[in-house]
């Protein structure tokens, strides 16, 4: 189908385009890469009175290193992070989850701000987002806010952004020498949306978890941040550990049936993750014999 | 509104509806139909064109968005040559039958060849992911592309 008429502004500045939020609010919808919000104006989910093209605003666009955090602007696209030396040195879980974010044709106009803004529960930016500790800088008319990635995914398609506010940039720690990651998602075909999915961070010392931040996605209404890691930082993993772990695994997550699979095979998929996360992460292929959850 | 961009090299200024994509516009505005509209939500991939050089859907692309830009199509990459040897191997090796997803394909297979000198069968096909194609079973496809890439490989060579 085709999209429904609407007007068109190109903003200008992001002061420009915050005065046209400020002015519409709900009514209107910001364009940034356009590989999520025109499939559902195509589709016609989705019909608003005014499009705020912000694709031109420069200053939203590239990649900063300076000390120990990473700056991405919200129009930096799916294509520039994988190919970023920066992001695969500084932030390598990213490098590699792009490569399972669509298509090569989508990846080249895909925004990672226009992603997160979208906050589909089964893409993978957002669940990296949470999984790195990245902090997602949003500005209104009355000036910035910081929001943790872990607060700012509210349900599917919902963020803390208000209609007025547009998404200006992630800030994202830089890895340290002894942190460690960990992506790998289910899928029918290479590409497409996630049947489960797992992005993890950690930091290994003496064969063991420091930290570690286990993030699901395609498994609930955002990206789920397991308080099951818990039970595997700063012990001696042995199967029996991970066992307890995996149970409680199952324990937080709360996933849906759809057409793509049912809640007990997305559970069984996210232990599978799990298992697999854990022996990538340690080096311990002991701990993913026979890839049983 | 007001457009003005270049197509195939040459100079294209319009007047567009902001709800139209660049897909319609290129086929409807401009007659260069080889553009393929399929799914129209970014699926299919038989809309892929370059802008500026990159592939794109032109059904996830407003035409507006191309002002300024440099759009070419399957016409233009067919014209001046470039992809003839490519052409030559999907029709070697019966890599289409209704040509449908062909223009698309093309685009994509392109993409990559200029990227990637010699790419494995494994990289063709993650590459084409995005592509649909509901005649070829993709075997033949492939075959195509790795055929294109060897010979333009031992060309240079």
């Amino acid at each position: 189908m085709k999209a429904a008429a609407f007007a068109y502004a190109r903003a200008t500045s992001v002061m420009n385009a915050l005065e046209l939020l400020g002015a519409h609010g709900d009514r209107a919808k910001v364009l940034s890469g356009g590989q999520s919000l025109m499939p559902a104006m195509n589709l016609r989910l989705i019909s608003p009175e005014l499009i705020i093209d912000i694709g031109e605003l420069a200053e939203l666009r590239g990649i900063a290193v300076s000390g120990s955090i990473i700056r991405i602007g919200a129009l930096t696209r799916h294509v520039d992070l994988l190919k970023s030396p920066d992001i695969a040195a500084h932030a390598p879980l990213l490098t590699e989850a792009i490569a399972h974010v669509a298509h090569p044709a989508i990846r080249n106009r895909g925004t990672i701000g226009g992603s997160l803004a979208h906050a589909d529960p089964a893409s993978e930016l957002p669940a990296c987002m949470v999984a790195l500790n990245a902090t997602i800088i949003v500005r209104g008319q009355g000036g910035e806010r910081r929001v943790a990635a872990e607060d700012f995914f509210k349900g599917i398609y919902e963020t803390d952004l208000s209609a007025q506010e547009l998404l200006i940039s992630v800030e994202l720690p830089v890895a340290g020498k002894n942190s460690r990651h960990f992506f790998h998602e289910f899928a029918r075909r290479h590409g497409d949306y996630a049947i489960a999915g797992l992005a993890a961070q950690a930091i290994v010392e003496k064969d063991a978890f420091t930290d570690l931040r286990l993030v699901f996605f395609a498994v609930g209404d955002r990206p789920v941040l397991a308080r099951a890691a818990t039970n595997l930082v700063n012990v001696t993993i042995t199967p029996p550990v991970l066992a307890t772990a995996s149970a409680a695994l199952g324990e937080d997550l709360d996933p849906q049936d759809d057409q793509q699979a049912s809640a007990s095979m997305r559970r069984h998929l996210a232990k599978v993750l799990l298992a697999r996360g854990a022996s990538a992460l340690l080096g311990r292929p002991d701990l993913n014999a026979g890839g049983r959850a | 509104m007001p457009i003005s961009l270049e197509v195939n090299g040459e100079r294209v200024d319009a007047q567009v509806l902001p709800r139209l994509n660049l897909a319609d516009f290129l086929r409807e505005q401009l007659q260069l139909t080889g553009t393929h509209v399929g799914c129209e939500h970014g699926v299919c991939g038989a809309c892929t064109v370059r802008v500026n050089g990159e592939i794109v859907r032109s059904c996830l692309m407003l035409a507006v968005q191309t002002h300024g830009a440099s759009v070419q199509t399957i016409e233009g990459l067919s014209d001046s040559g470039e992809v003839a040897d490519l052409q030559a191997a999907f029709r070697n090796r019966n890599a289409l039958q209704c040509g449908f997803c062909t223009p698309g394909m093309l685009m994509a297979a392109q993409d990559l060849l200029q990227q990637q000198a010699e790419p494995n069968r494994e990289q063709i096909r993650e590459h084409l992911s995005g592509n649909y194609c509901r005649c070829t079973g993709y075997q033949a496809i492939i075959d195509a592309v790795e055929t294109t890439a060897r010979a333009r490989g031992s060309r240079t060579a």
